[in-house]
């Protein structure tokens, strides 16, 4: 079952009777809360409110000392020069967010088709030293990827994938099949393995049984779990710096991060640019939030 | 045509013998029923007959055909599943469509087949249901008629009816038996419940940690029980095993009581042997010539009925008597035994003696 954060926080049975401010009981205690949580929200929202105040500022304002909190003029220009090019062309950036979401998605489908079966498989059939298998597949994601950087980039080179859409969108299937295996698996054994039994008898094949009945049952933690690779692909900045170089293929993480540095540094570009870019995975999470924590609290999903 | 034959039926999970070599013959048409405790292998040997279980050794013919290796789908057998394995997702009818979508049937042939169904089994009105929406009683009715539905070559039955109410239960039992009876089909059932399976079936197996431990009609697995345990697992209230030996003429009890020895006995003298007595063929009512001595140890009444225990030595024997008994704790009591319906077992083996004799 999913648990709101209101649950998760919650500190105790409830008090209906007890006698109120007893200690740090009661209004004394939810007050400390609500001050604990609101420097919390601040310190770590505060980071994201500049990002959006300096994306609609005017640039004097930007660079105003002392900074403009409130008082500064709003303008829209930040976003229609990520997009829009002086001579009024197609920006370098917007190619990049063109490329981030070609990259991220397929990368997602390809890890998605591949792992979603394997799941299956593994979770419903007897396969030989099953538990070591997956522990393998779970161990490619133990080492931090940027580990792998050089050898693959070698290995890339040698098949002409440097520079290269699909390079990135291999490497990222690569990094995302071992984690939907492993998050499917554990829905696919949430979903009783009876129905595909029953189906079978009906007359249908093993694999007709998991179309029809298992898989559509599945659609919720394919969501999640298509999210999660996803949020990774989208994120993803290692590889996308190492292995890409022309404006062409760059996805928009190395893009945005190549604004900063020269003499000077449009940081009201680099704003808008990063608030275009954090907007997706936030709406995507935001659509898929309530599979997100039943996903995350794998085993306690209740059907 | 519905013949099922499995033999020599080999599987094992990790260490666990769930199947042991067993071999089941179930004739066209037949009620058969696979009765056992949980974890004999009931619903192993089903699920291995219905092809959804791969088998370490042995082989399943159906209608004297080799089917060891056939799929699922290829065996033509329908099966109603304990937990009924209804489709979440879709509508009573459609759940019961299924197997003819599978065949593509057309949908007036379809259409046809489901009204006849849920008719015959009184679910018209919840067609247009998810299985969310249905009472225990009413997925039952679902799932069967699911099976039901086409004609397949024979039915599988995996506890069907363990989910119900004892009332609805009792319902279903009446119900299936007519079922059976109008369509003339095979029927394979796998129950843990004995009387389900002395009221239903035509041949009944007993099975025990995989290993069948008899075959035959109802009767005569309650009344010739092949062992100790097929005696003590067929019959409520259980029969009563009392340790004795047997010494010229007569049976001596391990507590010191003597009976005179039953005619039909082979066993030899000295031999350990446990003396088998069903609670109808006790009684504490009526005098007779051959009786046991003990003290009343409590009561059960049970309606229709009352058990009385009654202690002899260290061992109680459990009595049938009217409902009108009564009697206080501690008491003497002298309990007539009916020998010609005794059963005499190899305390080693477990066996039974009975047989040769009769």
């Amino acid at each position: 079952m999913a648990v709101s954060v209101d649950e998760a926080v919650s500190t105790g049975p409830a008090r209906d009777h007890a006698p109120p401010a007893r200690r740090l009981g009661g209004r004394g205690r939810s007050v400390l809360e609500v001050v604990l949580l609101t420097v919390l929200a601040v310190l770590m929202l505060f980071p994201v409110l500049w990002m959006l105040e300096t994306s609609i500022k005017e640039n004097r304002d930007v660079y105003a000392i002392p900074a403009k909190f409130f008082d500064f003029d709003v303008t829209m220009a930040h976003f229609k020069d990520v997009f829009v090019a002086p001579d009024g062309g197609r920006t370098a950036l917007s190619v990049s967010f063109f490329n981030s979401v070609v990259v991220a998605g397929v990368s997602t489908l390809l890890a998605t088709v591949l792992g979603v079966p394997a799941a299956w498989a593994y979770s419903r059939f007897a396969v030989r030293a099953k538990k070591d298998q997956l522990f393998f597949i779970l161990s490619t994601r133990f080492m931090p990827p940027v580990v792998v950087v050089i050898p693959i980039f070698l290995m890339y080179r040698e098949f002409g994938l440097i520079d290269n859409k699909l390079g990135l969108i291999l490497i990222y299937a690569a990094f995302n099949v071992p984690f939907t295996i492993w998050m499917m698996k554990g829905f696919v054994d949430e979903v009783p393995a009876e129905y595909e039994d029953a189906a079978m008898l009906d007359g249908y094949t093993r694999l007709q049984a998991f179309w029809r009945y298992t898989l559509p049952l599945l659609v919720p933690g394919i969501a999640a779990t298509a999210v999660f690779a996803l949020i990774f692909s989208w994120n993803e900045f290692v590889f996308a710096t190492f292995l890409t170089s022309s404006d062409s293929v760059r996805t928009a993480p190395p893009a945005i991060a190549g604004l900063i540095g020269g003499t000077t540094t449009d940081w009201g570009l680099v704003a808008a640019s990063s608030v275009v870019f954090a907007l997706p995975v936030l709406v995507f999470a935001y659509l898929v939030r309530k599979h997100l924590i039943a996903g995350v609290t794998l085993g306690a999903v209740r059907r | 045509m519905g013949t099922v034959a499995a033999h020599g039926l080999r599987k094992s999970f990790g260490k666990v013998q769930a199947l042991d070599g067993v071999t089941l013959d179930v004739p066209d048409g037949s009620f058969f029923v696979v009765l056992g405790p949980s974890g004999a292998g009931k619903t192993t040997t089903l699920r291995a007959i219905a092809g959804l279980e791969k088998l370490d050794a042995g082989s399943v013919h159906l209608d004297g055909r080799d089917a060891t290796r056939d799929a699922p789908a290829e065996r033509d057998l329908a099966m109603v599943f304990q937990s009924y394995a209804l489709y979440p997702r879709h509508t009573v009818y459609e759940n019961i469509a299924s197997p003819l979508r599978a065949r593509r049937c057309s949908s007036g042939e379809i259409a046809a087949a489901v009204e006849q169904m849920s008719s015959l089994l009184h679910i018209e009105r919840l067609l247009q249901r998810r299985p969310s929406q249905l009472s225990g009683g009413e997925m039952q009715r679902v799932a069967l008629a699911r099976a039901l539905v086409r004609s397949p070559r024979a039915f599988l039955m995996d506890e069907p009816l363990t989910n119900l109410d004892l009332k609805l239960r009792v319902e279903m039992r009446t119900e299936l038996t007519r079922i059976h009876r109008s369509l003339g089909a095979t029927f394979v059932y796998v129950t843990n419940d004995q009387v389900e399976a002395l009221s239903m079936a035509d041949q009944v197996a007993v099975l025990k940690e995989g290993k069948v431990q008899q075959v035959g009609t109802p009767t005569e697995v309650y009344e010739r029980p092949a062992n100790q345990w097929v005696a003590a697992f067929v019959g409520s209230p259980p029969i009563s095993l009392l340790a004795c030996r047997a010494d010229g003429d007569r049976l001596v009890g391990a507590d010191g009581w003597t009976l005179p020895r039953p005619r039909w006995t082979t066993a030899e003298d000295g031999r350990e042997l446990l003396l088998g007595l069903r609670a109808e063929d006790l009684s504490v009512e009526q005098r007779g010539d051959v009786s046991l001595s003990g003290e009343l140890y409590g009561l059960e009444p049970l309606g229709d009925r009352t058990v009385v225990d009654v202690r002899v030595g260290t061992e109680i024997l459990k009595v049938k008597a009217r409902p009108t008994v009564t009697g206080t704790p501690g008491e003497r009591l002298q309990v007539t035994v009916d020998l010609d319906r005794a059963h005499l077992f190899d305390a080693g083996t477990g066996l039974s003696l009975s047989e040769a004799g009769r």
